[in-house]
């Protein structure tokens, strides 16, 4: 072992493990943006202000940006924590996630526009 | 490319050096990271769930749908229960970064305490589902509607015994710095967990709702 990897283990030794610093200011911009990004979807639907595909297309938005706000500010997350491995991972979990629930619902909807048409008293007779 | 550095010549650049020992890691470096994979395959599974709870949540079956079912006040409710919980979290872990040991356990005890909240409000509204005959067998619509909330709230289940062993191993042992790693994990899972309830309170109430 050279002298350079020595060095190197002694200062690794002394930084111990890594966990990511918090702050109360990242915790409560979370927090007020979580408050008012779930506030508003339900009032949307509880009102019924805009119509159903408007407030469809809204609240799923605000699900999204909710998630990133969870996810930088609670879950600390950087391009840089842990090396970038964890981005890495996140991003290759959404790719996987995304194909499998598009896939899924692509699927599922043409087979079952492609099922016999069924009358609502038959199928109240199914087992 | 050889990784070989023997045979450079000489008056060429300096030489270059490999590290090929394998050199000892403290204890838990790579934990944070290790849990964070676990987590990402957690997310996979309440994919699938999400994905089955898509394709199915229109077989009613002749039963009931969601706009007989749900009560979006209480969901707000549970909503704004988890949402607590995650910044008492935060609280316990500032502490923590405080070495404040009272705190960080206090903070955890409150932390808790809104998690059995939301897990009391869920099954109550599990009981008066099943009470009002929209059980599990009624429709494929109810069958991946408690499949998918139900595995959520057996996480927060799991989360809230593990929450209890760290306050006691907390008490036991202090701020040493494996009770921190612990301490971190559980933050990363509870967190978590909420953003995993975004989803589900969209996708599952508020667009049943619509």
């Amino acid at each position: 072992m050279s002298a350079n990897t020595h060095a190197e283990q002694v200062e690794h030794d002394s930084h111990g493990i890594e966990i990511p610093h918090a702050s109360y200011r990242d915790y409560a911009t979370g927090f007020i943006l979580s408050v008012i990004l779930t506030a508003i979807p339900f009032a949307l639907v509880m009102t019924g202000a805009l119509s159903p595909a408007m407030t469809a297309v809204t609240i799923m938005l605000f699900a999204v940006v909710q998630i990133v706000v969870h996810m930088v500010y609670f879950l600390h997350m950087t391009p840089k924590a842990e090396g970038g491995w964890s981005i890495t991972s996140l991003i290759f979990t959404i790719i996987v996630v995304g194909i499998m629930l598009s896939g899924s619902l692509w699927v599922m909807s043409h087979l079952n526009a492609n099922m016999m048409p069924m009358a609502h008293e038959e199928m109240s007779q199914l087992p | 490319m050889s990784s070989a550095t023997t045979t450079i010549a000489a008056g060429s650049e300096a030489p270059v050096y490999y590290e090929i020992d394998e050199h000892p890691h403290p204890e838990g470096h790579s934990t944070l990271l290790g849990f964070w994979i676990y987590l990402m395959s957690d997310c996979l599974i309440f994919a699938i769930l999400f994905a089955c709870y898509a394709v199915l949540g229109g077989n009613l079956a002749a039963g009931p749908g969601p706009k007989d079912l749900f009560d979006l006040n209480l969901i707000a409710l549970n909503t704004a229960m988890l949402l607590f919980s995650s910044i008492t979290y935060g609280f316990a872990m500032i502490a923590m970064q405080n070495k404040n040991l009272r705190h960080t356990q206090m903070w955890l005890a409150v932390t808790g305490l809104f998690g059995a909240a939301f897990l009391a409000i869920e099954l109550y509204e599990f009981s008066h589902l099943i009470h009002i005959g929209a059980t599990p067998q009624r429709s494929a619509f109810l069958s991946a509607f408690f499949t998918l909330v139900g595995t959520h709230g057996l996480h927060v289940t799991f989360g809230l015994v593990w929450l209890v062993t760290l306050i006691v191993q907390l008490g036991r042992h202090g701020l040493n710095p494996a009770n921190q790693r612990r301490v971190a994990c559980l933050s990363l899972f509870w967190h978590f967990l909420d953003v995993i309830w975004i989803g589900v309170f969209t996708f599952v109430y508020l667009m049943g709702m619509l």
